[in-house]
């Protein structure tokens, strides 16, 4: 019986020939993304400005603007309301207001929780409609500053353990080539939030960072097989290079492929909350993919990074070589 | 040749009925209820049980079982509505002998539970409840310490007999001490060093600065957020609420987690509640409405007022001594009571040994004189000034009670006169509970409702079920056989997962459920990486057997180096991450390593039972 499959075997596309044009086109989706994230910025989600979120169910569809009127009134002008679900449920931000305390000064931020859960309860008390609080979050903007940066302390320390890790089981050149290829995928993943404005928070903070995980994951099985036609085929790197992608090809079209088939079902049935992180992961999968094809073996063959069959031979057998010697 | 070692089916099959049994107390409900803990001084007992299924009788409520279950008393009802009506009509008929508290009980079989079977702890976005992030503020704690160490530098130079001009705080953490001349200073150094051998003290002409160590700061500030954590649990308890967590985060914060709870007003209340007592003399030989006229408060007194309102409907002012003979941090217990006396709501107090001496040789010579109960309370505020609102902190410091001291005592005595019973309940559940050694403010509340708690469950396991329905068909569809075998691997998969889980009490949260899909998306590549080695070696012309066994082999390399990698952007995450990201991590991490044994060991265990052995076999289905 014929193996059943829709990804062709017998590739061979010249993924090597088309370095320079993968390579600026990688190039421009990094520069695209930073400047997203320098010039536009992210939209942080109370996770990381501090503020107020509070979901409420009422009996019957309310209405935004009468609600956001009525917050404004209260004096929230910077109020976020929108409707989800059937729409008797609404979800309402509020960011702190601009001349709050700064953060430290603890005391004022407790009076400031009950005073803003109590002037959305009051701005919002609809008599013929009674709303209930399902969810009401309050965080001091100081709470934000210390998981940003340790989002960023998570970043290093997973660079740095690649580049430990990959330079111990590959070569150092393999190490970096990975790395880079890595944060690349993060950083368009995150240009993405930036560029289009979906709000960044914790959970998606999370999916961002194991972004990582899964497109190194990638990248390795790549240099793996690259690693093992090293030692065993005969041919320029470029050849062998492109060999290894091709003959990894389907195994990585096809693992990508039902990884983002989980991670839709939890885009489209985990609900709002994990919409998130579902969406960062979807993104960071087909990044992660193209990226272990386009950039991290194109990187292989590039300047300081160009490896050469001496780089992967066993390293042991030289030394028992030079032992020999006289 | 295809073959797999006999010792190794073993070992599959007991951890496959290991994790079963390990995973099963998930699958048992949790029951909505209502738990009931004797207050000092009550029981629970049968009669408590008869009084509690009779009140619960009355109100329409329906329970479904009421035990007594390690000496508390447990309501099971039937759903959560019940639940609340249960709570309210208990908690108003019980009254403060009791404390009544939601609660979820297990219904995991005992025997389940006598070999450590339990069910993972829900987070609180699963089962709804609410979270406080505290803040200490250290200055506030530094600044109490200071005085006190300031009134004590007091005492010892008094005691001792040296002629001081003043005793007072500088800025600069040190407190300087004035003499009458240069040879005071030396005795001065002496009578303070033996009492407090941690300060450290510097002379110069005929002023003597003490200083607290770095040392001793550092130590205080630690205490301080170990008092703190120490004291909110002890607050907790009296809340009644099953599984809080309380926990210290950092230096200077403190994370409280109360499952279940709804009234939040109550537990912020309790929690934030920064009231503490102290005992102090009264000044009696200034007329204090005198004092309060002039402004001339002599310089051991400072002018206090009462909380009950004089005539005139006017604050009365009373001087109190600067000294504080016990404070609220000295007190070890306190129960409300009713004074046969005056039948009025009173207080019973009981102090620790330090308190209990200075109690003692206080009162030793001061029998007949008044001595007052001061009430501190720390009430935060908003104010707007110029247009922009100004948040500051009021202290109210209330004199409560002045009494007499009758006679001598030490440890234990009562404290009388409060308003009403509740309010005296409400004074002795706070000294009990101890007091705080800094103030505390909230910085991060999060409040789940339990609607939303099951809301969330749903929808995180009808996702983990579609990304496994996802995975599982496209594999069936795609290598038939060892699509199944794959199937039967991740199936084992998720079981080892949530048996392990459920082992180390991990918490699942819903980032964490969004972490099981993500264990299948990426524990399926183990297996695409297996099944296509197969194929390839299979082209390449091996005999089916062999190009197994190869596959196996051969993959397995790089499934290692793929899923360390892996792993360790997991361990970034949960080093660095808080709350959900570290649930989302914990999942992720856990996923990866029975992954990498399902894909490798147990889906080969199967693919050698199909197609092992000694037959020859042509073609298979991949």
């Amino acid at each position: 019986m014929k193996p059943f499959n829709i990804f062709p075997y017998d590739s061979n596309i010249n993924f090597i020939r088309l370095r320079w044009i993968s390579l600026s086109i990688a190039m421009l989706m990094l520069v695209v993304a930073i400047g997203a994230m320098v010039f536009k910025g992210f939209n942080f989600a109370l996770d990381f400005t501090g503020g107020t979120v509070a979901e409420l169910r009422f009996e019957k569809p309310v209405d935004v603007d009468d609600v956001r009127q009525r917050l404004e009134q209260a004096g929230y002008d910077n109020a976020q309301v929108q409707t989800f679900g059937s729409g008797n449920d609404l979800l309402i931000r509020l960011q702190p207001k601009e001349n709050a305390a700064p953060a430290g000064e603890g005391a004022e931020a407790g009076a400031a929780i009950n005073q803003v859960a109590s002037d959305i309860q009051s701005a919002l008390a609809f008599p013929d409609n009674p709303g209930r609080v399902l969810r009401n979050e309050f965080v001091g903007p100081q709470v934000g500053k210390d998981l940003a940066t340790n989002g960023i302390w998570a970043l290093i320390f997973v660079i740095v353990g690649f580049l430990i890790y990959i330079s111990f089981r590959f070569e150092r050149k393999f190490a970096i080539a990975a790395v880079l290829a890595t944060l690349h995928d993060v950083l368009v993943v995150a240009g993405w939030f930036a560029l289009t404005g979906h709000e960044f928070d914790l959970i998606v903070l999370a999916g961002v960072l194991s972004v990582m995980g899964y497109s190194i994951n990638d990248t390795i099985v790549v240099f793996d097989r690259v690693r093992e036609n090293f030692r065993s085929m005969r041919g320029t790197p470029e050849e062998i290079l492109n060999k290894s992608v091709n003959q990894t090809l389907s195994r990585t079209v096809i693992t990508s492929f039902v990884a983002f088939l989980t991670v839709l079902a939890l885009y489209l049935y985990g609900g709002g909350s994990l919409q998130g992180m579902a969406e960062s992961q979807m993104i960071g999968i087909v990044i992660g993919t193209l990226s272990s094809i386009f950039i991290a073996c194109p990187l292989l063959t590039i300047g300081f990074l160009k490896v050469t069959k001496q780089d992967l031979m066993p390293k042991a057998k030289d030394e028992a070589a030079l032992a020999r010697r006289p | 040749m295809l073959t797999y070692a006999r010792w190794k089916y073993f070992v599959i099959l007991v951890v496959l009925m290991l994790s079963a049994v390990y995973a099963l107390p998930n699958v048992f409900p949790q029951d909505p209820s209502v738990q009931v803990t004797a207050n000092r001084g009550s029981q629970v007992d049968d009669a408590l049980r008869a009084r509690v299924t009779d009140m619960l009788a009355k109100a329409g409520v329906t329970p479904k079982t009421v035990e007594i279950d390690n000496g508390n008393l447990l309501v099971r009802l039937n759903d959560p509505d019940q639940q609340v009506k249960a709570n309210d009509t208990l908690r108003a008929a019980l009254g403060s002998d009791y404390v009544v508290a939601l609660n979820l009980a297990s219904t995991v079989p005992a025997w389940l539970e006598k070999i450590g079977a339990r069910p993972m702890y829900l987070g609180l976005d699963l089962q709804g409840g609410v979270h406080f992030l505290m803040q200490v503020d250290q200055k506030a704690a530094l600044d109490k310490r200071l005085d006190a160490t300031a009134e004590d530098v007091r005492v010892v130079l008094r005691d001792a007999k040296v002629r001081y001009e003043s005793v007072e705080r500088r800025a600069n953490n040190t407190i300087v001490a004035t003499l009458t001349s240069a040879a005071e200073v030396e005795k001065a150094r002496q009578a303070i060093g033996r009492g407090q051998p941690n300060l450290v003290l510097d002379a110069e002409g005929n002023t003597l600065s003490v200083q607290i160590s770095e040392a001793e700061l550092q130590r205080m500030a630690v205490e301080a957020i170990e008092q703190n954590v120490g004291t909110l649990r002890n607050r907790i308890n009296a809340l009644g609420v099953s599984e809080p967590i309380i926990q210290r985060q950092g230096s200077d914060r403190i994370v409280v987690q109360l499952p279940g709870v709804q009234d939040t007003a109550q537990a912020k209340r309790i929690l934030g509640a920064t009231a503490t007592l102290e005992y102090r003399g009264v000044v009696e030989n200034v007329n204090p409405i005198d004092a309060v006229a002039t402004g001339n408060v002599p310089p051991e007194g400072r002018i206090y007022y009462r909380k009950q309102l004089g005539p005139d409907g006017k604050r009365i002012p009373i001087i109190l001594n600067k000294r504080v003979i016990a404070s609220g941090d000295q007190l070890v217990g306190a129960t409300s009571m009713m004074d046969p006396q005056t039948g009025t709501p009173g207080v019973s107090i009981r102090l620790n040994g330090v308190g209990g001496q200075r109690m003692f040789d206080y009162t030793t010579e001061h029998v007949g004189k008044p001595m007052a109960v001061v009430y501190i309370e720390r009430i935060p505020e908003v104010r707007t000034v110029d247009g922009k609102e100004v948040r500051s902190t009021r202290v109210n410091e209330e004199v409560i009670s002045v009494a007499t001291i009758n006679g001598v005592f030490g440890k234990e005595f009562q404290t009388t006169g409060l308003e009403s019973p509740k309010e005296a309940a409400d004074l002795a559940l706070l000294l009990r509970s101890g007091s705080l050694a800094a103030p505390m403010d909230f910085v991060e509340e999060r409040i789940v409702g339990p609607s939303l708690g099951r809301e969330n469950i749903q929808r995180g396991l009808t996702a983990v079920l579609y990304s496994l329905a996802f995975a599982m068909v496209f594999f069936l569809f795609y290598y038939r056989v060892f699509g199944l075998i794959t199937c039967l691997a991740l199936g084992l998969n998720l079981l080892m997962l949530v048996a392990v889980m459920s082992i180390f009490g991990a918490t699942m949260t819903l980032p964490g459920l969004a972490g099981i899909a993500l264990t299948v998306g990426m524990s399926v590549d183990a297996n695409v990486l297996i099944n296509e080695r197969i194929r390839e070696e299979l082209r390449l012309g091996l005999p089916p057997q062999t190009a197994i066994a190869e596959g196996y082999t051969r993959a397995s390399g790089t499934i290692a180096d793929a899923n360390v990698t892996a792993i360790l952007a997991g361990v970034a995450l949960f080093a660095f991450g808080t709350g959900p990201i570290k649930g989302f991590a914990v999942s992720l991490i856990v996923g990866i390593v029975t992954s990498m044994y399902t894909a490798v060991s147990v889906s080969r265990a199967i693919a050698t039972l199909i197609y092992g052995g000694r037959r020859k076999i042509k073609t298979i289905w991949i």
